[in-house]
């Protein structure tokens, strides 16, 4: 989507003015006003979300619920199927799982997390990708399900070891969630959704809530003195760090699932020879690529100096000569490892941890690992 | 006694005799938040004003440090190297980043005095 170069075009979420009132430093992100970082600092903020609670501000990202028209819920789930290499049928009440919506190449349009509400399914989706994601939900499902646009609803992120004894002041069934658990709560006596998950490797919760009370639910929040306001900037650290990739830069409509090392989010019910095999655009390209091997593959990479490899540095196999074999994708710094840290496409054959390869950083081929992911153990609660 | 030059690039300059001390200005380090890494140019290298001499890395972005003036790089600051974040607490003290000797004086005055650089960043 393109970003509007005025300011003033930019949209607002309902916790603008909070942000805003608290110091944070406004940016365009994907068509919002969006806080990169608050007085705190991008460094102190990652750092404090790992040791304390962070409270991120993700209302821009789509909120949407399939509603069955039949009333059962396995239609709307079978129905979603038909758009994602994903379980959708086995997702429990209560429970909630990563997905992409493919395309007919075996490329990913975006990634999501669906939940079963009991009697709908409940989508959050990227922001940048929302409106596309909404077109590509009535123009194949509307037969079979309602598609509404929770557009009316903030999303806020609460995230760390401390998440949990921060919301249990408010939701006195937040600690019995575990990891992936997804539902209708009351936070502090607003109607709320709540999710285990979250988009840092820490344990924590996402909570989606009505727009007028946004403001004085976070308020209530960042109260507590272990929860800090956390910008943009260290969610991107955070997610780098927890291995987790950022739809259009680590995954896009040229990557598939198996290329993106997230064979792990497609259950073997939809793979060859499962029960509800294929069935979901590029079905062909993404289900040869499970039988037979992809030839690139993404991974973690670590620097072995000190500077920051970013999105966009050239990989190649060798310290001098020889074509890029592949390309960093996210990289930067990762400050709870107090290290680089990147990801990247690479040559299959290349893609064995502790394979060494180099980087071009400003002319220079910096050495460089493939290294496991996450880079820093999560802590989910499962 | 020594004066100090700024340019729009917010990179400042001590000028002690033919000796110009380089780093970047308070305002720059605030601008680019925690800065995590600082690459130095080699001593003995002949800068070109303009010139990409440095680089100084935020969690957020990498930026260049332009040569003010043309010389030769006569030292570089490695305590710096060794702890990046001094940028932050000192940009305009112990966080210089190097020292070059000055080939060309003349060069100086299309530089910025302490008030044109404060209204520069107002």
């Amino acid at each position: 989507m393109p970003l509007p170069d005025d300011q003033n075009s930019l949209r607002q979420t309902p916790l603008h003015a909070l942000h805003v009132s608290l110091g944070g430093k406004m940016v365009p992100f994907a068509g919002y006003d969006m806080p990169v970082q608050y007085p705190t600092g991008v460094l102190k903020e990652h750092l404090h979300t790992r040791a304390a609670a962070g409270l991120f501000d993700v209302s821009h990202m789509g909120q949407l619920a399939l509603r069955p028209k039949s009333g059962r819920i396995e239609d709307a789930a079978r129905a979603l199927e038909r758009l994602v290499p994903q379980d959708i049928v086995s997702i429990a009440p209560g429970r909630q799982r990563y997905a992409q919506f493919t395309n007919a190449d075996g490329g990913i349009l975006d990634d999501l997390m669906v939940a079963n509400f009991g009697d709908h399914l409940f989508l959050v989706v990227n922001a940048a990708c929302k409106d596309a994601d909404e077109a590509h939900l009535r123009a194949h499902l509307a037969d079979d399900c309602v598609i509404d646009s929770l557009a009316d609803r903030a999303l806020i992120a609460l995230q760390g070891p401390k998440a949990e004894a921060a919301l249990a002041k408010l939701c006195a069934e937040a600690p019995s969630m575990t990891f992936m658990d997804a539902g209708p709560h009351e936070v502090a006596g607003i109607k709320c959704f709540v999710s285990r998950s979250g988009y840092t490797g820490e344990d924590g919760f996402e909570i989606s809530v009505p727009a007028a009370e946004a403001e004085r639910l976070t308020r209530m929040l960042i109260e507590n003195p272990d929860v800090l306001p956390i910008g943009l900037g260290a969610r991107d650290s955070l997610r780098l760090e927890a291995g987790l990739c950022l739809y259009g830069h680590d995954i896009d409509t040229a990557t598939t699932p198996v290329e993106a090392a997230l064979e792990w989010s497609v259950q073997k019910s939809r793979r060859s020879g499962g029960m509800r095999a294929g069935g979901f655009p590029g079905a062909g390209k993404i289900l040869a690529h499970f039988d037979n091997g992809a030839s690139r593959r993404r991974v973690g990479l670590l620097a072995l100096g000190r500077a920051p490899v970013r999105e966009g540095a050239l990989l190649f196999a060798d310290q001098a000569g020889g074509e890029p074999i592949g390309k960093v994708t996210s990289g930067g710094f990762g400050p709870s490892l107090n290290a680089p840290v990147a990801m990247g496409y690479v040559p299959t054959n290349l893609s064995a941890l502790g394979t060494k390869l180099f980087a071009e950083v400003r002319g220079q081929r910096l050495a460089v690992q493939v290294a496991a992911m996450p880079f820093v153990k999560n802590t989910y609660k499962r | 006694m020594t004066t100090t030059l700024y340019t729009s690039d917010h990179e400042w300059l001590a000028i002690d005799g033919d000796t110009a001390t380089v780093g970047i200005t308070d305002y720059a380090q605030q601008q680019l938040g925690d800065v995590v890494f600082v690459e130095l140019p080699k001593v003995g290298r002949s800068l070109k004003k303009a010139e990409a001499a440095a680089v100084v890395e935020s969690v957020k972005a990498a930026s260049d440090v332009y040569a003010p003036i043309s010389g030769e790089v006569i030292e570089a600051n490695e305590t710096l190297a060794a702890e990046p974040a001094l940028v932050n607490s000192d940009a305009q003290g112990k966080a210089w980043f190097f020292k070059i000797k000055i080939a060309d004086k003349s060069e100086l005055g299309g530089l910025m005095d302490e008030a044109a650089y404060t209204a520069h960043t107002a």
